[in-house]
């Protein structure tokens, strides 16, 4: 066979096929203006030195989250990952099929996708969780399916506090398939009525936790007032560490869980791949997307793990599957297990108290300055200001003065008057003290 | 059981007056192996002659179960919930799926009688 996807006569028999002349007959629906007509001018083949070189010095002009005081947040979080996790994941044990087609073969891998999954419910006080999703706002989007299929209602609400992308996904992914979805507006003090949009076509409510700007509150009420119209509550997760000193969702009355496991093994990757995390309640585990893994016992009585209810997914139940994911992050999500393992329960409640000590102490320090307002009346790691004049122009000031600030909130939320003078800051175990003092000195030079 | 039909997808249907009892037959539940889940409506769903009514999950697939007649659905089997294995056990007795009120009685002659079926199930071989 020749390693030629297509010759010249293939790309004839098809053009004729479509009664087409040339492949840029196909393009025609696409402006003039927005097509290429010629290739971008780059440079020719280099040797691979040259290259490194060249790659190195524009590296170099980014300010990289290591090299400065780092107190940006907003859905991806700078924590310290131990090397024995890089290390683990690594050992050629692990590295088979990350998603296994034939299962019982790749018992190592389905122990601990097994583990995972026991880690993501005991965390969020849940019943069962799967395998994992693509990242949490993949995950957001299809707890709302899920939701959908559960209740066969249309309807979404979606609070002020979701973070912005993943309300976008949530929408992008929900617009064709009929879904008719209620945004709240921005709540950047927690505050919303979140129970006057419900209807009794409402499938579900999806409240972040603690939300976008940081905020956090019990949303026992919010649930009652949800499952009294026959509606799920939907909670999302982006600061999992969150909930080694926070109360669980499912201790709330959440019934479906998702989150962003990026914090734990993963780090902040460039925005990806991250990890999605996935649980709800066992009544609720057939209308569950993903994989999902079991611990059963073999023809002599022995522990083994499966890949289980798979009459739920694409491969057997075709469009009635409940989701068209096929697959698990499974790489992220050995690293997130390794890590979590790691820290133990008493670990990860003293990582938690550290990040939350680290914001405490920022928050006072920046609300003694006179121009500057906390926002978030109650919050884990991460919260709001309130400055005197845009916030994207202090980012890029304080950006001068070698400190990585905060997200302005205008830069995913553009074009909103009364947002425009917001900062999230975020703190987490690797901000030092003089991480701290440059912040707050830097602040004080430039708001 | 003179008074039960059966449809080409393997559906089964009793009369008992206005009602309808359904399930799906021993030929089905045998091809399908250990049943172990199945999926009801809701009470009070309508459906039209042969729509989806019901799911049912074996160890290997999963199944779309299609309504012998027209109808509204007015009881379930509920203790399929707990014990989908009555499907393989006794697919025309415990193992019932739902009782329907039947809305247009003539479709019932569109259906199989049991010896007929019987046929029909031969000729699969």
């Amino acid at each position: 066979m020749r390693y030629l996807p297509l010759t010249e006569p293939d790309r004839r028999t098809m053009l004729e096929a479509v009664g087409v002349s040339s492949v840029d007959d196909l393009f025609t629906d696409v402006p003039k203006t927005a097509r290429l007509e010629s290739l971008i001018d780059l440079p020719c083949a280099q040797g691979e030195w040259q290259v490194e070189r060249a790659l190195t010095a524009m590296a170099a002009k980014s300010m990289s989250a290591g090299s400065a005081p780092f107190f940006v947040g907003g859905g991806a979080y700078r924590h310290h990952i131990p090397a024995s996790v890089d290390h683990l994941i690594q050992r050629s044990e692990f590295l088979t099929s990350y998603t296994p087609y034939q299962p019982e073969v790749s018992q190592g891998t389905l122990q601990a996708l097994f583990e995972f999954q026991t880690q993501v419910a005991m965390l969020t006080g849940m019943d069962v969780a799967n395998a994992s999703m693509y990242d949490g706002s993949t995950a957001c989007a299809e707890a709302v399916a899920m939701a959908r299929r559960v209740t066969k209602r249309p309807g979404a609400v979606l609070s002020g506090g979701l973070h912005p992308q993943y309300t976008h996904v949530t929408v992008t992914l929900s617009d064709y398939a009929g879904f008719k979805i209620k945004r709240a507006p921005a709540s950047p003090d927690g505050v919303e009525a979140l129970e006057d949009l419900i209807d009794d076509q409402t499938a579900c409510v999806v409240v972040q936790y603690p939300d976008f700007y940081g905020s956090i509150t019990d949303l026992g009420a919010l649930a009652e007032a949800v499952h009294a119209q026959g509606a799920l509550l939907i909670v999302v997760v982006t600061e999992i560490v969150a909930l080694g000193l926070i109360r669980a969702p499912g201790d709330m009355g959440a019934d479906i869980v998702v989150g962003e496991g990026q914090s734990l093994g993963v780090g902040l990757n460039f925005g990806g791949p991250y990890l999605g995390l996935f649980a709800t309640r066992q009544k609720y585990v057939r209308q569950m997307p993903g994989r999902l893994c079991g611990q059963t016992v073999d023809a002599d009585g022995r522990r083994g793990f499966v890949l289980t209810l798979s009459t739920r997914e694409q491969h057997i139940r075709r469009e009635k599957a409940t989701s068209n994911i096929c697959t698990n992050a499974g790489l992220c999500c050995l690293a997130w297990t390794i890590h979590l393992t790691l820290l133990g329960e008493s670990g990860l409640r003293k990582l938690a108290r550290l990040c939350h000590e680290r914001a405490v102490e920022l928050a006072e320090a920046l609300s003694a300055l006179d121009v500057i307002d906390v926002v978030t009346p109650t919050f884990f790691n991460e919260f709001t200001l309130r400055l005197s004049r845009p916030a994207s122009q202090i980012v890029s000031e304080l950006a001068g003065r070698g400190v990585l600030g905060g997200l302005a909130v205008p830069r995913l939320l553009p074009g909103e008057a009364e947002l425009e003078n917001l900062l999230i800051v975020a703190a987490t175990e690797t901000n030092t003290d003089e991480d701290v003092a440059a912040l707050v000195t830097a602040m004080k030079e430039v708001v | 059981m003179s008074d039960v039909k059966y449809t080409d997808q393997h559906e089964w249907v009793r009369v008992e007056g206005e009602l309808g009892v359904m399930g799906i037959s021993a030929y089905a539940a045998e091809q399908l192996g250990d049943i172990v889940y199945v999926e009801l409506p809701d009470i009070g769903k309508t459906v039209s002659q042969g729509d989806e009514i019901a799911v049912v999950e074996s160890v290997k697939a999963a199944s779309e179960v299609y309504a012998p007649v027209s109808g509204e659905v007015i009881e379930i089997n509920d203790a399929l919930g707990e014990a989908p294995d009555k499907v393989n056990e006794d697919a025309g007795g415990d193992g019932w799926f739902l009782k329907m009120k039947i809305s247009d009685p003539s479709e019932l002659d569109k259906l199989m009688d049991e010896s007929a079926y019987k046929t029909f199930v031969e000729g699969l071989g």
